[in-house]
């Protein structure tokens, strides 16, 4: 595979928690191709963010990092100086709450062109061109009189596409978005998801789309990595990921969301609380304790990442479940089919 | 037809120049279900407060359990007897609860206040109270810091079953829940109901949630009702323009994002002051 953006191997990151060393992250690994959209879903704690700031080199410095996060064939953990600004150009992020990640005090067009006028060296009337020209593209038509406006003067929707703007104007060739889109009403969402969709198209832009929402990700993305207590356990087509789960989490994530056309009379709840990474336990599964299918040895072998019909799987019985995981969440529908019908 | 327990007519807020709600009326019959739908700013939250006492309406009524409570009152009686007719959960479990009481604490105040007894028998509620909400021993004794967001909101929940109330009102009272946890919750509050036959508005604007919880449903966009009627039937066939937008913006396999005119997308998109 030479064809490849980003590739992320073995990366565990330990940081210091009430003063132990602590893994948040535990032998992720992720591939993303130039013009590809990955989606990284999964609950609190699970390491989903974590990931996009160890690739966007935004870990605090104590970080413990282990394993490699190549950009285009080279080691992002070595780059210095301009390499890394020139990096920090080519990797755009966007965040789940934009007004905490914008300068209030500033107008919008100070943030807009700050990167392109500190970073690459462009004339301010020129980066103002440019970013007026990019919010265009974001589906603001007044883009002069925005940039003049203070961030508090936008609607949380409008401040979102300012930052889609503002990340896109290094013109990157990967995106990583945080959640972006959590904190909006659904009606805006789903303008924000056609803008980016829209863009990421146009410029053949890398996307690694972090979200908890299992149903969006799959809508928006090619492949869709499940991560669960610092673990990646799945990496799927997102197409089958809903329908075809490869891992026991994956299927019982599925399980567990409400089903917008019918009622259950009881949701399939997932036992427990989801782990966080540093409270997962070495030497076994992570998800052993809440699994449904987990047998002594699940208990007794930490499972490794195995290949599975064109997916990954991080389950000792992957093979073994292959297609009855499916058939857990076609049961389910039929189970609330019938609790439908006695209702009428 | 059973008795409504909460009636809500020509409900009106202004805050200043806005009109925030506008003529909203509904019934909620016991051991009924009502939905509340809509996106920031549409007044489903400033309805909740009104109905609770928050707020109080600039016109129109709100009759809970056959009571008037339209209009602020200064009896301390009057207040406790409101409590039991409608309590509310809020979204946040994080700050919802006073964070120097622990369940336990928190629970049996709550009974003191509203039912008097004495401690034998507000202990023995206290422990039923936290099985049907399914905080072990451990729990009940915590502190809210070292309680997870679930588990807080279990905590809320309890705490407004304690005073028995007729209606529940949960604010976005699973929206800040991961889904594994979002599904337990949801699941005991059907199990509540069953056994309480407490009456339920849920304002919320997580379609899926919705479905799953409740029978009727109303939809509201910018201070007014657009659409009413049974859940099921507002959600798969859908009348009003913005409910069908609504219904369409819900992500699903195969879903594409459309895209609206430039134009209109911007203006509406502008923050009220």
């Amino acid at each position: 595979m030479t064809d490849t953006l980003l590739e992320v191997d073995h990366l565990t990151v330990r940081l210091r928690v009430e003063g132990r060393p602590r893994s948040v992250l535990r032998d992720v690994g992720l591939r993303i191709g130039p013009g590809e959209a990955v989606g990284l879903v999964g609950e609190s704690g699970s390491g989903k963010s974590m990931t996009a700031r160890a690739i966007g080199r935004l870990l605090p410095e104590r970080a413990a990092v282990e394993g490699t996060i190549r950009f285009q064939g080279a080691d992002v953990a070595g780059l210095t100086g301009s390499d890394l600004r020139r990096y920090r150009s080519q990797v755009a992020m966007i965040f789940q709450d934009p007004r905490a990640h914008i300068n209030p005090v500033r107008r919008i067009g100070d943030f807009m062109t700050e990167a392109l006028r500190t970073n690459l060296g462009v004339r301010s009337a020129e980066a103002a061109r440019r970013a007026v020209e990019m919010l265009a593209q974001v589906g603001i038509e007044d883009g002069e009189r925005r940039l003049r406006q203070y961030p508090h003067q936008l609607s949380g929707g409008l401040l979102q596409r300012v930052m889609i703007a503002a990340a896109l104007l290094t013109e990157p060739r990967l995106l990583l978005a945080d959640e972006p889109t959590t904190a909006l009403d659904v009606t805006t969402q789903a303008e924000v998801m056609a803008i980016l969709d829209d863009l990421r198209r146009e410029l053949h832009l890398g996307m690694l789309f972090i979200t908890h929402d299992l149903e969006l990700a799959a809508a928006i993305c090619d492949r869709t990595a499940v991560m669960y207590a610092g673990q990646v356990v799945e990496v799927s087509a997102s197409a089958r990921l809903h329908d075809d789960p490869l891992h026991p989490y994956t299927a019982a994530l599925t399980a567990a969301r409400p089903d917008i056309t019918r009622a259950a009379s009881r949701l399939r709840a997932i036992p427990g609380r989801p782990l966080s990474a540093f409270e997962a336990p070495d030497g076994q599964c992570a998800f052993a304790p809440r699994c449904a299918h987990a047998l002594d040895a699940c208990r007794e072998t930490a499972p490794e990442m195995t290949e599975l019909d064109g997916g990954l799987s991080r389950c000792l019985r992957a093979g073994e479940l292959r297609g009855k995981l499916a058939t857990e969440s076609e049961s389910t529908e039929s189970e609330s089919t019938e609790s439908e019908a006695a209702d009428a | 037809m059973p008795e409504p327990v909460l009636e809500v007519a020509g409900l009106r807020k202004e805050f200043g120049e806005l009109v925030a709600v506008d003529d909203v009326t509904f019934t909620v019959p016991a051991a009924g279900s009502l939905a509340i739908v809509g996106e920031s700013g549409s007044g489903k939250t400033t309805v909740a407060r009104m109905i609770v006492g928050l707020e109080h309406p600039t016109r129109g009524t709100i009759t809970a359990c056959g009571n008037d409570r339209s209009k602020p009152t200064r009896a301390a009686r009057d207040r406790r007897r409101r409590g039991r007719e409608v309590q509310i959960v809020f979204q946040d479990p994080y700050t919802s609860l006073d964070p120097r009481q622990t369940a336990e604490q928190t629970l049996s105040e709550m009974i003191r206040l509203h039912h008097g007894w004495a401690a034998d028998r507000r202990r023995a509620r206290v422990t039923e109270l936290t099985e049907l909400v399914g905080l072990d021993s451990r729990q009940a004794r915590a502190l809210p810091r070292s309680l997870s967001g679930g588990q807080r909101q279990r905590v809320a929940i309890a705490r407004a079953l304690a005073a028995e109330p007729q209606v529940l009102i949960l604010d976005e009272s699973v929206a800040a829940l991961d889904v594994s946890i979002q599904a337990q919750v949801l699941n005991l509050l059907a199990e509540i109901r069953d056994q309480t036959g407490v009456s339920y508005i849920l304002i919320s604007h997580d379609l899926a949630v919705v479905r799953q919880l409740t029978d009727q449903a109303i939809v509201m966009h910018r201070g007014q009702v657009v659409e009413r009627g049974a859940t099921a039937q507002v959600l798969d066939d859908p009348q009003h323009p913005y409910t069908q937008r609504l219904r369409a913006s819900v992500p699903r396999p195969g879903w594409k994002p459309a895209r609206r005119p430039v134009a209109a997308a911007a203006t509406d998109g502008e923050a009220s002051p």
